[in-house]
């Protein structure tokens, strides 16, 4: 359903502010989203200050800076540190987006960082993919065969393996499915970009033999059609990669087999 | 993800403008839904205004004044910007369904376009009529 506002045990209050670095002449102002589930108190924002002349470029060098200097209890999702897990992935100066890969050079002004939106908080700036991976598994994410195996492995044309180009190095990180106004209202029900695009995935891949059930699949007024091309999963992706243009890739292809 | 209680988890702020940067790509698209639901009231308008013409003098000349009036020239101004934004928004949907146009920067183009588009096309609606 279409939702304007947050409800009452997700109001966001003012929150603790930080003391500043001392004799520190570069600072600058960081607006994290707290929220911790053993106080039984709503999320709220805290603020911290920053010396940027010791802090490492990218919003992640900040956010371990924080945790390791000045508040040890702020909690985020961290591994790889060079975008290649999806781990840290977040809202951050009001985009989605990993904050290993995106710099402070890039956010004029303050630095505001919240949770990936409209997802239910584990702790901070965590939020629970538990439903995200579940989606994610119902399309069949792997190699579906019906021919017998064959001596060595699965060939593949250098053309047929080039469609699987700016699909297969998503890294689901699920910026994109929250970044998605269709997501956020129907995300029980409507898979989301990052589940479709990895749909389109193996539905295009020339060695995969499940191609009409997947569509099948597909084939509901939810799970595909709320996707209604707002492009806001292509505009956020960190890996630069296009959901909207594989759905619709999907949609044709749900057309084609009809007429 | 109502159907799994995990606590009293909070729900992460999502709404454009305060907590999502409003882009290009959203406000085009949800332009899209409020003019086609701006041009339905526009429909019903123009029902009242057709069934007030067959029904009675005295009522049509309720609902002809309301129109005729500075402030019903500005709503059928603004449904006239509406409709043509509309219009816009579906021939951009129709683009895409056909699979053109679906990289970020074109449709963000093609959205600007509709905002300017729908913005000439009610100034040569006026001119016109």
């Amino acid at each position: 359903m279409v939702q304007f506002s947050l409800p009452k045990n997700s109001k966001i209050t003012t929150g603790k502010t930080w003391p500043k670095p001392e004799g520190a002449s570069n600072v600058r102002k960081f607006k994290i989203y707290r929220w911790n589930p053993d106080d039984g108190k709503n999320p709220q924002v805290d603020t911290y200050f920053l010396d940027m002349d010791s802090c490492g470029p990218m919003v992640l060098d900040a956010l371990i800076k924080i945790k390791n200097e000045i508040d040890p209890t702020l909690t985020f999702r961290r591994s790889c540190r060079e975008g290649i897990c999806g781990s840290c992935a977040m809202n951050i100066d009001g985009i989605n987006t990993l904050a290993c890969i995106y710099g402070m050079d890039e956010i004029k002004g303050d630095v505001a960082i919240y949770p990936l939106p409209h997802m239910p908080v584990v702790k901070d700036l965590i939020p629970d993919l538990t439903h995200f991976y579940a989606q994610h598994a119902s399309i069949m994410p792997w190699l579906e065969t019906k021919t017998n195996r064959p001596a060595k492995e699965w060939k593949q044309s250098i053309e047929d393996r080039k469609k699987l180009d700016g699909l297969y190095e998503c890294v689901m990180c699920a910026s994109c499915s929250t970044s998605c106004p269709s997501y956020w209202w129907n995300g029980d029900r409507y898979l989301g970009p990052a589940a479709l695009l990895h749909a389109y995935r193996w539905i295009i891949d020339s060695r995969d033999e499940a191609t009409g059930e997947r569509l099948d699949n597909l084939e509901d007024p939810f799970k595909l059609y709320r996707c209604h091309t707002i492009m806001n999963c292509a505009k956020t992706c960190p890996k630069g990669l296009n959901p909207a243009k594989a759905i619709a890739h999907i949609k044709q292809m749900m057309v084609e087999r009809a007429v | 993800m109502a159907d799994v209680n995990r606590g009293n988890r909070p729900l992460s702020p999502f709404m454009i403008g305060p907590y999502y940067r409003p882009q290009m790509t959203s406000i085009s698209s949800i332009m899209v839904r409020i003019t086609g639901i701006a041009t339905l009231l526009l429909a019903l308008l123009v029902v009242w205004w057709l069934l007030a013409a067959a029904t009675s003098e005295a009522g049509f000349a309720v609902i002809d004044g309301l129109l005729r009036s500075w402030f019903g020239t500005l709503v059928l101004l603004g449904a006239t910007w509406a409709l043509w934004y509309h219009m816009l928004g579906r021939l951009r949907h129709v683009i895409w369904d056909f699979g053109y146009c679906l990289d970020v920067p074109v449709s963000e183009k093609l959205g600007l376009g509709m905002f300017i588009g729908a913005t000439v096309l009610t100034i040569l609606t006026v001119l016109v009529v």
